[in-house]
């Protein structure tokens, strides 16, 4: 056996040991010290990560285990964006993680988290459904004890239970589709299945995707299969929220359009097309509506996610670099709006405890700084102008135009007039923030250090991702290449 | 004799739906969990038999079946330690009980 291909794991196995060593010290440092187990993970993971962008550079296109595992600058890259969102993540959970509640689980917390990125890198590099599957269970299975987190709340063990039941059916019915595909193409690599199904089409493939698309439509919260998101978002910890919307969501994102890209490229037109049509509609329209009617903050933002997704779909069916590109980009923005308004929703969660959007009213009056960092980040969700969210709807936009169809057009259509109606309840948080003229129920209080660098860095990228075009171009650079060479 | 395919192809799909109408039947998340532990053994089933009869030559879908199952009990694991949690808060584990959070 060739033992240099591991080097081609090398970001895991990174992760690896950073993992470890949080672990260790969880486990044999005195309890005094234990209190030092967030910094040293957020230490450890800090350099994990501007090694990983060093790294980035270098990286060519490398398979590593008979083609079971590949990587190349676009996965270095996608990963990396994940690793930003990870580490805004745990500055955001400091806090609560040293509650009096927390404190004594607090290595776990950690430990668990570093699992499931493991499990979503794997996602994200595997070629085979065998590796696949595992890292779909390892980034679902330890997320299911997060959302168990805080045991005294009862909300949580709720949502806990909600999440662990769904994703285990729908983990069942994405086997069933496996072993479908397996049946038909006798394979489980994605480069032999591509090259198999050429040459037919038949109702057992349509039906075997049926099932691995709700699987994964699970895993994104697509709409049909969306029923599990608002009510484990809410339930769950804001910490663990704000990890679930956004890292699950992009590492699914990515891992979907190489599933439907590489392993079933060849039946596009055939089979899969306007089912991706008729879930993006469903994703976008239903997830709007429903937002609309939400006063819990962190199940609005639920809804709003739903909706977030369909568009992340968009960027899969241009099937070419700009469309890659743009799926990153978007991915990265969304990063950065999102945590920033989870940041802020945590922040006044760990002071008041309060979540409903009713409290917002007036919050501008006592806290200046969090009501702006939470406008920023509610424009760029709904893609005003100047800030990131609007450049990446609209490369996401101009990928999908690019194929040219009318029925293209039309989904493109309908994805901008939700846009504007997302807008009505991005606002109406706004409103309440500013607007309202009610005495505010959050008092003045300052947020804790780390939160508020957490907040600096979010809200700077809301600011600059949109300005800074080298950004952009060196996505559409390395999509460029790896599309060319197939191997993304 | 030997018995073909397709029956054992329909039992294991036999055993999935099953599971499948026992997950959205039942009110006992424990007797939930079991239709779920029906539905992915249907799953395996169904692959190690594709193996067996189509692709006689490789070992992948035994393989498959062998790192499932240690998924599939994994997972039992996990959710069983969920319910216990939810039975100490609730002191039950009626699944229709779980109603905090709605819409």
């Amino acid at each position: 056996m060739d033992y240099s291909q591991f080097w081609a794991l090398k970001q895991e196995i990174g992760l690896l040991l950073v993992f470890l060593l949080v672990f260790l010290y969880d486990t044999f440092m005195p309890r005094k010290s234990l209190k030092g187990t967030a910094w040293v993970s957020i230490a450890a993971f800090l350099v994990f990560t501007v090694i990983g962008f060093f790294d980035c550079n270098t990286c060519n296109i490398t398979s590593a285990f008979a083609g079971m595992y590949v990587t190349s600058p676009v996965i270095a890259a996608i990963k990396n964006i994940l690793n930003v969102g990870v580490l805004i993540v745990l500055l955001q959970s400091v806090k609560w993680t040293s509650t009096e509640e927390i404190s004594v689980r607090r290595g776990e917390f950690y430990e668990l988290l570093f699992v499931t990125l493991f499990g979503m890198y794997l996602m994200i590099s595997s070629r085979h459904f065998l590796l696949f599957i595992i890292g779909l269970e390892s980034a679902s299975l330890p997320l299911a004890a997060m959302v168990a987190f805080d045991k005294k709340r009862y909300e949580s063990h709720e949502a806990a239970i909600k999440y662990i039941l769904t994703a285990v059916v729908s983990s069942a019915v994405f086997m069933l589709g496996l072993s479908f595909v397996y049946g038909l193409t006798g394979s489980l690599y994605f480069s032999e299945i591509y090259g198999v199904l050429s040459s037919q089409s038949s109702m057992m493939l349509v039906l075997a995707l049926a099932f691995v698309m709700a699987g994964i439509g699970f895993k994104l919260s697509l709409v049909p299969f969306h029923l599990w998101t608002a009510d484990v978002y809410q339930g769950a910890p804001t910490n663990v929220t704000s990890y679930l919307s956004v890292i699950s969501k992009g590492a699914a994102a990515f891992a979907f359009l190489v599933i439907l890209v590489q392993a079933f490229g060849q039946v596009y037109s055939q089979v899969w097309e306007w089912m991706l049509y008729a879930l993006i509609i469903l994703t976008i329209t239903i997830g709007n509506l429903f937002a609309m009617r939400q006063r819990n903050m962190k199940r609005f933002l639920a809804f709003s996610s739903v909706s977030q997704a369909g568009y992340i779909m968009l960027g899969i069916i241009g099937m070419n670099a700009t469309g890659m590109a743009s799926l990153m980009y978007y991915v990265l923005v969304y990063v950065f709006s999102n945590l920033a308004a989870f940041g802020v929703i945590g922040a006044i969660e760990n002071n008041t405890g309060l979540v409903s959007m009713d409290d917002y009213k007036g919050l501008y009056k006592t806290n200046p700084r969090l009501s702006v960092a939470m406008m920023l980040a509610m424009f760029s969700l709904a893609g005003i102008p100047p800030f990131a969210g609007f450049f990446s709807k609209f490369f996401i936009f101009t990928s999908a135009i690019q194929q040219g169809s009318i029925a293209i057009y039309i989904l493109v259509l309908i994805a901008l007039i939700n846009t504007i109606i997302s807008l009505y309840y991005y606002l109406l948080v706004v409103k309440a923030m500013f607007i309202s003229q009610d005495d505010c129920k959050v008092g003045t209080f300052r947020s804790s250090c780390p939160e508020r660098l957490a907040l600096w860095v979010t809200v700077g990228g809301i600011l600059l991702l949109g300005i800074a075009s080298p950004v952009y171009n060196y996505l559409l650079t390395i999509s460029e290449g790896t599309v060319m060479a197939f191997m993304y | 004799m030997e018995i073909p395919m397709i029956c054992y192809l329909l039992l294991s799909l036999f055993m999935f739906c099953c599971g499948l109408y026992g997950f959205i039947t039942r009110k006992n998340m424990i007797a939930m969990l079991i239709s779920l532990e029906l539905m992915l053994n249907g799953v395996d089933m169904n692959f190690v038999v594709f193996n067996r009869f189509l692709f006689p030559g490789s070992m992948e879908g035994m393989m498959f079946t062998l790192f499932a199952v240690a998924i599939a009990a994994a997972e039992t694991a996990l959710a069983i330690a969920i319910i216990v949690n939810v039975f100490r808060v609730a002191k039950d584990i009626d699944v229709q009980d779980l109603t905090t959070m709605k819409f």
